[in-house]
């Protein structure tokens, strides 16, 4: 599992960044969204997998005893994915109206900011 | 200590944004809970200030879950430092935009997003934790998104797809940084990883996490090679989102990195030298790139570079009187940056123009107000007695006793490429001879404006240069906290004892 789920991430990374380098705005926006679950896949592998074992604890002890599913990573992930939705949504708002604005979906050919006024 | 009114700068601002949030359609309304509501945010960091001096270190454990398990805010000098900073620079921006940002872009909730804007930058000033401190992060770039495409301009466009793009990759690096941290350690109170980070043995998986964390906050703080979208985004939104902007967005990154590199990666030589090398390609690149621009606000966004390097090198060269020396100048540097961008605002609606080839003869025309705007000019430049010279002092100093002269060579290159800048800009704008402009009708000079307008814009500026003045002047005060900051940031146990007990 965790052997599938280090390429996984790798590919997702790899694919994220292959994505942003390309020219046009629509890719860019899908590498951001690859790299962003690269990482929360990466959380939530780094959080250690363990399977079967929710970290509830007996009625009888007081303490967990025995290895148990890291509740804290799921936590993270589920902040991080909200947040990523939230950004992702502005950042194809932006390229739509960039689109819009500037008639081009070619990032090469945005070059207003560097004229010289 | 625990103290749960250390938060308050950061529930008073989320309050006013949601009263704005209510008064939507009412622009004078707007103006008046901006100001009032920024000034009592300045009270209360100014009290939070005094109290963290005297007491010691204020906390806050949310929800009552104890450290390391909950998420915890501490309130240290510097944290009580750059938040009073957040707020006295949050209040000039706010009085500058009721005299300069336009009712259209009031319209689309300006103000509001300004306060959630200043919300986010207290919340990653106070938090001790540090995926939350992520979250602030988050916070911080999505209200500065709004900010920076609002109004919806071409230029603004295209700024903000450069920025929009670096910044979301620097908080997807960031994350990655935060993901393998845990997997190494368990822990994301930072008290806690300071501990827990210096006890694991295989140091180069450590380095190569520190590393991550340099790249994240590196792409905010604008340093080499990572700065592009800072001057290909600055100069597009109004004058008063620069300001704040300018003043503060990349300041927060620096704060991350001092904070970070002190407290949970204490670097080794190899760490070291790679923030000195970042540091001296910073200074080099964004002064020379500074000396090449004609419009203004390029040449302030290419000097905000620059001067990241200074505060860079202070933490490279990693004693004392070095990291004070940086403090010290990143007190500086939030002022005045904040106030040249509303500079530059003022004097493009005297002229219509930032270009410095166009402009000239503005000290002939208004005496008064060049005198004025000469303050931040000067004091960017570090000329005794103003706030710019004392922390360069102090780095230079720090740096000497190390016996770093690369560092000490390269802070007065960057002081004397500053210098040569600024000394044209000012026989450009205010001594030559400009020629002359033609009326743009689109744009409303300075003397169609109401009277009130006309005090809000230039008694937001008069208000930093005072500001400036008084950080010049008193150095004497900012030293003793610059140097007490270097202190605990140096030796952390007493921030770890507050978070964590014992």
């Amino acid at each position: 599992m965790e052997i599938l789920l280090v390429i996984i991430i790798g590919l997702l990374y790899a694919a994220g960044i292959y994505m942003m380098l390309r020219r046009s705005l629509v890719k860019l926006i899908i590498g951001l969204i690859l790299l962003g679950n690269g990482a929360n896949l990466l959380i939530f592998l780094l959080g250690k997998i363990v399977k079967g074992k929710p970290p509830i604890i007996a009625s009888s002890e007081n303490m967990l005893g025995e290895i148990y599913a890291d509740p804290v990573p799921q936590a993270l992930i589920l902040t991080a994915i909200v947040i990523s939705f939230g950004l992702q949504a502005f950042a194809i708002i932006l390229i739509k109206r960039a689109y819009k604005v500037v008639k081009t979906d070619d990032l090469d050919e945005m070059n207003a900011t560097d004229e010289d006024l | 200590m625990n103290n749960p009114y250390i938060v308050l700068p950061v529930i008073l601002q989320l309050f006013i944004a949601i009263l704005l949030m209510f008064s939507w359609s009412n622009k004078n309304i707007q103006k008046l809970i901006s100001v009032t509501g920024s000034l009592t945010a300045l009270v209360i960091s100014l009290l939070l200030l005094i109290k963290v001096d005297n007491e010691g270190i204020q906390i806050m454990q949310a929800g009552g879950w104890e450290a390391p398990f909950g998420i915890t805010f501490v309130a240290d000098t510097f944290s009580a430092l750059l938040v009073l900073l957040t707020a006295i620079a949050g209040l000039a921006v706010s009085v500058y935009s009721v005299g300069s940002v336009r009712n259209a872009r009031i319209k689309f909730g300006y103000f509001p997003i300004f306060h959630l804007l200043i919300m986010g930058l207290s919340g990653a000033f106070l938090t001790g934790d540090i995926f939350n401190l992520y979250v602030w992060f988050e916070i911080i770039i999505i209200s500065s998104f709004v900010l920076l495409t609002i109004g919806g301009e071409k230029a603004q466009i295209e700024g903000a797809i450069k920025y929009v793009t670096m910044n979301l990759l620097a908080s997807v690096i960031f994350l990655t940084a935060i993901a393998i941290l845990y997997g190494l350690t368990g822990s994301l109170n930072m008290a806690d990883l300071s501990l827990r980070v210096a006890e694991i043995e295989n140091r180069g998986l450590v380095n190569v996490t520190a590393i991550l964390f340099l790249v994240g906050f590196g792409i905010k703080s604008a340093v080499f090679p990572l700065y592009f979208w800072l001057p290909a985004s600055y100069h597009t939104p109004p004058p008063a989102i620069s300001a704040i902007f300018g003043g503060l967005l990349t300041k927060v990154g620096v704060y991350a990195m001092l904070r970070v590199f002190t407290l949970i990666f204490i670097p080794d030589t190899f760490l070291s030298t790679v923030i000195m090398v970042i540091a001296i390609f910073t200074i080099l690149s964004g002064g020379i790139g500074a000396l090449i621009q004609n419009n203004i606000r390029k040449v302030f966004s290419y000097l905000i570079i620059c001067h990241i390097g200074f505060m860079l090198a202070g933490l490279g060269v990693y004693s004392t009187l070095a990291i004070a020396g940086a403090i010290f100048y990143l007190v500086h540097d939030i002022i005045v940056k904040t106030n040249l961008f509303m500079v530059s605002g003022l004097i493009f609606k005297f002229k219509g123009t930032y270009s410095m080839r166009l402009l000239g003869g503005f000290y002939k025309e208004h005496p008064k107000m060049s005198l004025i705007m000469a303050i931040p000019l000067f004091s960017l430049v570090g000329i005794p007695p103003l706030s710019g010279f004392w922390g360069k002092l102090l780095m230079i100093q720090g740096a000497m006793d190390q016996s770093n002269i690369l560092v000490v060579v390269f802070i007065i290159l960057g002081s004397f490429l500053t210098l040569f800048i600024i000394a044209r800009m000012w026989s450009e704008v205010f001594w030559k001879d400009g020629p002359a402009l033609p009326e743009k009708k689109h744009i409303k000079y300075y003397n169609a404006l109401k009277p009130l307008k006309r005090k809000a814009m230039v008694g937001s500026i008069a208000f930093l240069s005072v500001i400036s003045l008084g950080i010049g002047f008193g150095a004497e005060w900012v030293m003793r906290l610059s140097i007490k900051i270097a202190e605990n940031l140096m030796d952390p146990t007493l921030y770890i004892q507050a978070v964590l007990g014992n």
